[in-house]
């Protein structure tokens, strides 16, 4: 599904993450493990295009991105990289559907309120279609932030620190809702986390070492 | 959902904030819009009373008091020029047409104004009831007038000596005027005066030379007696311009003034209030320029993380620098619209205090091509407002605001 090789990132010349060969199958899931500041988040944005690498080669769903120019880089983001991150930043003035359906706009796709229904019936927050983020509770929210992520069925669903200011009920639940949401539309999954609990959860495991 | 959702839904969840900016703008263009509005109407109005009068010839004094008080019925006359001398310069070769006022009275503050029926058909007044005056004391009512007295055809009433309301406590009630007709609606001066004959005027005043018969006071009153308070000129020719104001002047205890010079001075004086009005609602719209600029600015730091995530749902920069511009449209359009709303309905609201004051009226229910240019402005203050915040948006950073958010 992706391949990344000989991959280098640097923030003002030091060097913050480096992969040398890691290559993963359509509709495989993955955590990427590792400490504080071995560049797990660098990894997950230069997996969802934000973030352009400074050495090496990222192909992703076919796409060599280093290749792709900005514009293109826009739209291949909406179509493909669903992402879910640790503040789940929904649009504070506007709905949960409006969220899901800014989401579809975005990224330039049809949009489709049935499947919006669809994907807020299937993460159990369909009650709060007309609410706005800051009447959710965080369950509800991530659950919404989910939802956003995988509205336009992405190949690619990315999640960083889902699960860090959960307690173990809530962490096996979010975890839960990534691994079907990403079962429910094929895509694969990749999670950064330096969360233990739930590394026996995935039996495939990318570690970053720690940088000195 | 689109751009415009998305910055109404921005601009609803601080709308305290919104609805500042959008009233301080509304207020710059409300008072533009009433400063053009009322300019523009007083202006044609002016010109509309002054049309076709190449001079006014008035007693000495102020050529700008005589334009006022016998175009305008605004001021007091300056005095009383005699019978003879209006004849004598009636039959001038310089002149084609001289139309007479005798003004002493008002009634309820409205002017009776004594002329003859060249006064009527000056103004391009039609009847629609009854006739014009045949005979002394017999009035015809301007429709503004006839609508706010409630007078009709046959009534009667009793003038009041002075120039306005409270002026003089003396009426005239031995002679009493009879309504015989009452003209349509013409915009000009005409609206708001009692005509009637000159000689009415001498009659109202005839017992001070002992005439009983007041249908014959033009006989029996002497000529040396008679008088008028100014003359309306039109020229027989162009050049009368260049030699006849001067010879008025100096060879006759009356004194000649130049509708379109005294207007032009008058508005000249105007103007100066106006363009002090003006600049202060620039002023005013500036203002609410910075104020947009600081509420789009703050909102865009507010906003990062926001931007940041949608572009990771795929937004162009573009779409970012659309959203930012599209709200400082929205509130320079919201501001615009709301402020020539407001000056229109100011305008209207002075005119209906004109309106009771008896002066010439404004209405708020017409338009003048300059508030498109007004639009315009407050557009582009509101474009340029947005500017700065929006190129900020479009160069967002987004994987250094996530990974720091």
């Amino acid at each position: 599904m992706f391949d990344l090789r000989n991959l280098r990132h640097a923030y003002d010349g030091a060097e913050v993450l480096q992969v040398a060969a890691w290559q993963v199958e359509q509709g495989s899931q993955w955590l990427v493990l590792g400490p504080s500041g071995s560049g797990k988040t660098t990894l997950l944005h230069i997996l969802a295009a934000i973030l352009s690498p400074t050495s090496g080669t990222v192909n992703v769903a076919g796409q060599d991105l280093t290749a792709l120019k900005p514009a293109d880089l826009d739209r291949f983001r909406g179509r493909h990289i669903g992402i879910v991150l640790q503040r789940l930043h929904l649009v504070p003035s506007l709905t949960v559907t409006n969220n899901l359906l800014l989401a579809q706009y975005l990224a330039s796709l049809p949009q489709d309120a049935s499947r919006v229904r669809e994907v807020l019936a299937s993460l159990d927050v369909a009650d709060k279609a007309d609410a706005h983020p800051h009447e959710l509770s965080f369950g509800q929210a991530q659950r919404v932030a989910v939802a956003r992520a995988v509205v336009n069925r992405p190949t690619l669903l990315l999640a960083d620190e889902p699960t860090s200011n959960l307690d173990d009920a809530r962490c096996a639940q979010a975890y839960g809702l990534l691994e079907s949401q990403a079962r429910a539309c094929g895509a694969t999954l990749v999670v950064a986390t330096h969360d233990q609990r739930i590394k026996s959860r995935m039996s495939n495991h990318y570690e970053l070492k720690e940088r000195a | 959902m689109n751009l415009a959702t998305v910055s109404l839904a921005y601009l609803r969840a601080r709308a305290l904030n919104t609805a500042l900016n959008v009233l301080l703008l509304a207020l710059g263009v409300a008072t533009i819009t009433l400063l053009l509005l009322a300019t523009s109407q007083l202006e044609e109005r002016m010109q509309r009373d002054a049309r076709g009068i190449d001079l006014v010839v008035g007693a000495k004094g102020s050529p700008m008091q005589i334009i006022l008080s016998s175009i305008y019925q605004l001021d007091v006359p300056t005095g009383n020029i005699s019978w003879k001398q209006a004849q004598e310069l009636a039959s001038n070769r310089a002149v084609r047409k001289i139309i007479p006022l005798a003004l002493a009275d008002n009634f309820r503050g409205y002017r009776i104004v004594g002329t003859n029926h060249d006064y009527v058909s000056h103004y391009g007044a039609r009847l629609v009831q009854g006739r014009l005056w045949q005979a002394p004391l017999e009035a015809v009512l301007g429709a503004e007038l006839a609508a706010q007295s409630g007078l009709t055809l046959g009534a009667s009433f009793i003038g009041a000596h002075g120039m306005g309301v409270g002026e003089g406590e003396h009426m005239h009630e031995a002679y009493s005027y009879q309504v015989v007709g009452v003209l349509a609606p013409t915009g000009t001066v005409v609206d708001r005066l009692v005509l009637t004959d000159v000689t009415s005027v001498w009659a109202v005043h005839a017992d001070q030379y002992d005439i009983k018969d007041v249908a014959r006071v033009a006989e029996l009153m002497p000529d040396d007696e008679k008088e008028l308070t100014a003359l309306l000129v039109q020229y027989a020719s162009p050049l009368a311009a260049a030699t006849l104001p001067r010879y008025i002047n100096q060879n006759s205890q009356m004194q000649a003034a130049s509708p379109a010079y005294e207007t032009a001075r008058l508005f000249t004086i105007i103007g100066v209030g106006v363009d002090v009005l003006r600049g202060f609602a620039v002023m005013l719209i500036l203002a609410a320029g910075l104020s947009v600029f600081i509420a789009l600015y703050n909102a865009l730091l507010e906003r990062r993380y926001d931007l940041a995530v949608m572009r990771t749902l795929g937004a162009g920069p573009g779409k970012l620098m659309a959203l930012m511009l599209f709200e400082g449209v929205m509130l320079a359009g919201l501001g615009a619209a709301l402020g020539i709303a407001l000056g229109h309905v100011l305008t209207e609201v002075l005119g209906l205090a004109f309106r009771a004051a008896k002066q010439a009226a404004v209405t708020g229910w017409a338009w003048v091509p300059e508030e498109m240019w007004l639009i315009g402005l407050a557009l582009t203050v509101g474009i340029a407002a947005a500017l700065l915040p929006a190129w900020r948006a479009y160069r967002t950073d987004i994987a250094g605001t996530l990974a720091r958010g």
